[in-house]
């Protein structure tokens, strides 16, 4: 065979194009990371001189132009454990469901498309199905229920996902292994699968709260309170909540000017409860990783 | 002067001491067998040929590797350049998705070449070279993976051989094969040695004694022996080579 | 008994798996039946009649026409396929205009005729009044009422569903705003996210990527509420600086908010794709005297495209639900867009605003409703298609 002439100077040119391409790469991700920077650095610049003692304690005052945020953190917090109650347990044994139990193909793709499907329903569709079903036929009104409920709702495939991932890496070694001994099924889920997932299943659970904190258009119709400064004294009060106010202040507030400070402050404080979730995620990942790797 | 000639050459994981001193030479035209036992370190040496190793963060290579003469670790080297001369073939058939056709003429587009009667005279001649023509001719735009097993490895080798190296790293082509294609290969192999310098990787001994011209044993990182296949098979002069093809281990 | 319990923990677990499946079958039933209910609705308001003079042969006129007339952008009858008359309207909250008190009477018990006699009198006359007030003996002539049609509502170009005597629910104006600012944000997205989604996977060192996961991850994680705000206090200024706009709130704005929100998803379901593109063919590639770059985009990125264009397509997914940051930072006007550069209004960013205020079960709370229903299948379909293409690739 005859040897191909290989045009001279191309090896130049591809080197100097692929020089080329990846500082572009590069430039463009550094970019994206100072964008993230940008928007935490300005609310945390201008937020960090309103946090103070008060501001987290007090309700607001004087049509919520000063005072604190107290009943909007409290109402955030409700919701968040509202919605675990109602997605958790259900979450995680969907997941188990589907690991361990459920054994025909078909069903398993047919629930999984079903849980990615409802994971990409908007959240202001899933405000819409609230309101209809647990304010109004159910008849719990705006009330921190159906706020949990739809928050919890939304924040299943999530849930149900991570707790499936987690189960799904345990080798069947351990499965085969238990069963093996003589445990049921039950036994071997309980005592050795389910411990064994659960430094994961419990990251993921995590990032749920989190993502569920910042929400806003689920509980627009179900649950926020405009202005409620005394705390809800059961669930079926309306509550204040941290992302609607700062949404209420910014675009509809009394006095844009004066409330400000206030939606900055609030901004910051959602941005911390992120910040310290998403820490949290991360810290336990690698502390359960790190852990597994000296096993 | 040798096609190859390898001085003196430490190669390193991080710490990991994976290269033990080694030095030797291949002559033109010769096909080489590597043969040893699992991680003795036979695939990580082919591998320096072409400076497969260099994708691996933390290894370390010292001495030299001189192809043609020329130190291809030097600095200034260009890896791209280096690669064309010396090409691989690898343990399993590694097709592109792509048509039967786009995955030999693949190596001359990233080079450079447009002239597109060319690269179908020399896809032709690749795929002739690799006996796989007569089978493919009528559906070179069908994709790579409708081949069987060996045809893709074979394929592979037309991929390999379009570039037109002077040097073809073999690691361990057969060993995903059944023995009707690997007989195919060993043939080829005989064919391909007529226009490059070989260095095939294998763990099968009846192979290397089949295909090569000289052998290397190689165990726990060191190169044991090395020389003519008739006499490593038949009279190796160290026992541990000896005892690795009477298969008394590995 | 061990045995029962086990079974029993079983059909729990069983049930559980059936959640997701459930709730979407409610969210499609709870949707539907509330959205389908607009077209049961009246094109005028409930309770009302639109009253003309008995001479007048129009008796049919639509939706828009009715706002036309009372908005008096139509002011001759021979607009609307009548004769050449120029048109005379009355609302009842006029009434005092019209008419003095003496011949309404204290308690307006007289109106009606009031009226009545006002129509009668003009031929060129429409009168929006209450049914009730009209006495049966009146000689007058009504325009026809009839049922809201799926073709004013899906083609109709005007979104007014407070006007009064007939709201308008044309919902084409939301549907291209959304459509128009996910686009442009894809736009924006795109090139960003795939040269991230690259450089992680393919030229990042390690530590370089251990920085840049947790910057995505956190990009994720902040709510859309903190980016609408951002938006709001900074974008929306320097875009009403950079391009001279008598407002920030834009199109634009949105459509740059909505970039950095799709950029994640689309960086991280990328990236993966890529990143499980077999090393092999890197190999085969590279020994061939390729480049690395040429391998990426020669290779790795036509082996991994389904992937690749399932994290675009989940981007536009979430692009398009989007709600709270959207409508802070889009100034929300119910209009066609013409350009990037105008305010414009998406389907979630409506839902938001006008849910509060829309009476429970009126027909503008209905029609929210079938917004919700529409944003609920665009999804459907986008997230049915990530699954066909992903599914077509294994």
């Amino acid at each position: 065979m005859e040897s191909p002439r290989y045009p001279d100077r191309y090896d130049l040119r591809k080197r100097r194009s692929q020089w080329v391409a990846f500082a572009l790469f590069r430039v463009f991700s550094l970019f994206i990371a100072f964008v993230l920077f940008a928007i935490l650095g300005f609310i945390i610049y201008k937020g960090v001189g309103v946090i103070s003692w008060d501001f987290l304690t007090e309700p607001p005052t004087d049509g919520m132009t000063s005072g604190g945020i107290f009943p909007a953190i409290v109402g955030t917090l409700l919701l968040m454990l509202g919605s675990a109650i109602v997605a958790f347990p259900v979450g995680i044994m969907s997941g188990i469901y589907m690991n361990e139990y459920a054994s025909r193909g078909w069903l398993v793709r047919f629930i999984r498309l079903m849980t990615n499907n409802l994971s990409g329903v908007p959240s202001i569709v899933f405000g819409l199905f609230g309101m209809a079903l647990f304010v109004k036929y159910l008849g719990f009104g705006d009330s921190i229920l159906a706020g949990s409920l739809t928050l919890g709702l939304l924040s299943l495939p999530l849930v149900i996902r991570t707790t499936e991932e987690a189960l799904k890496d345990i080798p069947s070694s351990y499965r085969e292994g238990s069963l093996a001994l003589g445990a049921t099924k039950l036994q071997t889920i309980w005592k050795v699968i389910l411990p064994m997932g659960m430094p994961r299943i419990i990251t993921g659970l995590i990032l749920s709260l989190g993502r569920v904190s910042g929400e806003t258009a689920p509980i627009l119709f179900t649950c926020a309170a405009y202005f409620f400064p005394q705390l809800p004294s059961s669930i079926f009060d309306q509550c204040m909540a941290l992302p609607y106010h700062l949404y209420v202040i910014s675009t509809s507030g009394t006095d844009i000017e004066a409330q400000q400070p206030i939606a900055y402050g609030t901004a910051l404080v959602l941005i911390a409860i992120i910040l310290v979730v998403n820490l949290l995620a991360g810290g336990m990942r690698r502390y359960f990783e790190n852990r597994l790797k000296t096993k | 002067m040798k096609k190859i000639e390898v001085k003196e050459v430490d190669f390193y994981y991080g710490k990991f001491h994976a290269l033990k001193h080694i030095s030797m030479e291949v002559e033109q035209n010769d096909v080489v067998a590597f043969i040893g036992p699992s991680g003795c370190g036979k695939s990580t040496f082919l591998r320096l040929f072409n400076r497969m190793n260099d994708l691996i963060p933390g290894s370390r290579l010292t001495g030299q590797v001189l192809i043609d003469g020329r130190d291809i670790y030097a600095p200034g080297v260009e890896i791209d350049r280096l690669r064309k001369e010396v090409g691989m073939v690898f343990q399993r058939p590694n097709p592109f998705p792509k048509s039967i056709f786009d995955n030999v003429a693949y190596g001359l587009r990233v080079n450079g070449i447009r002239d597109k009667s060319f690269i179908a005279h020399r896809v032709e001649e690749a795929l002739k070279g690799a006996a796989l023509w007569n089978e493919v001719k009528d559906k070179l735009k069908a994709s790579a993976f409708a081949l069987s097993g060996g045809q893709q490895q074979r394929l592979c080798i037309a991929r390999a051989m379009a570039v037109s190296p002077s040097v073809l790293l073999m690691d361990e082509p057969a060993s995903a094969l059944d023995p009707i294609s690997t007989a195919k290969i060993e043939e080829l192999i005989r064919e391909l040695k007529k226009e490059v310098t070989i260095i095939i990787v294998t763990h099968n001994m009846q192979q290397a004694a089949r295909v090569s011209d000289r052998t290397a044993f190689f165990y726990m990182g060191e190169m044991v022996e090395c020389g003519e296949t008739k006499m490593i098979f038949t009279n190796p002069s160290k026992e541990a080579t000896q005892n690795y093809i009477t298969g008394r281990f590995g | 008994m061990r045995k029962l319990f086990e079974k029993i923990v079983q059909w729990v677990l069983t049930g559980s798996g059936f959640v997701t499946s459930i709730v979407i079958l409610l969210i499609i039933g709870f949707l539907f039946t509330e959205g389908a209910g607009l077209f049961r609705g009246r094109v005028i308001e409930e309770g009302y009649v639109l009253a003309l003079n008995k001479e007048n042969p129009v008796s049919r006129l639509t939706a828009e026409q009715i706002k036309g007339v009372f908005d008096e952008d139509i002011a001759n009858w021979k607009e609307v396929g009548g004769p050449d008359l120029p048109i005379e309207t009355f609302r009842l909250e006029d009434v005092d205009r019209y008419f003095s008190e003496e011949e309404l009477g204290p308690q307006y018990e007289r109106a009606g005729e009031a009226i009545v006699g006002w129509v009668e009198e003009h031929s060129g006359a429409i009168a929006f009044v209450p049914r009730v007030m009209i006495p049966e003996e009146a000689d007058l002539h009504y325009i026809e009422d009839r049922t809201i049609s799926p073709a004013e509502v899906f083609a109709g170009a005007e979104w007014f569903p407070t006007a009064t005597p007939a709201p308008l629910f044309g919902m084409l104006p939301l549907l291209a705003g959304t459509l128009w600012v996910s686009l442009f944000a894809i736009l924006f997205a795109l090139p960003f996210g795939l040269s991230v989604a690259i450089y992680m996977s393919e030229v990042a060192s390690e530590r370089m990527r251990s920085i840049l996961k947790p910057v995505i991850e956190l990009l994720n994680g902040i709510p859309s509420v903190v980016y609408g705000f951002f938006g709001l206090i900074v974008i929306v200024p320097l875009l009403q600086q950079g391009f001279d706009l008598p407002v920030g709130e834009s199109g634009l704005a949105g459509s740059i908010v909505l970039a950095i929100m799709a950029l994640p998803t689309m960086i991280t379901v990328a990236e993966d794709a890529m990143r499980s593109c077999p090393r092999s063919l890197r190999e085969a590639s590279l020994a061939l005297g390729a480049t690395r770059w040429q391998t990426i985009y020669r290779v790795v990125i036509p082996a991994s495209m389904s992937g690749i264009t399932s994290g675009v397509v989940l981007g536009i997914g979430r692009a398009v639900g989007e709600t709270m940051a959207v409508l802070m930072v889009t100034g929300n006007a119910a209009v066609i867009p013409t350009s990037i550069l105008e305010p414009l209004r998406t389907i979630p960013a409506t839902i938001a605003a006008e849910l509060g205020e829309a009476p429970a079960g009126g027909s503008h709370y209905q029609a929210l409703f079938l917004l919700g229903v529409i944003l609920f299948f665009i999804t459907l379909v986008i997230n049915m298609s990530v699954e066909y293409i992903s599914s077509k690739n294994k």
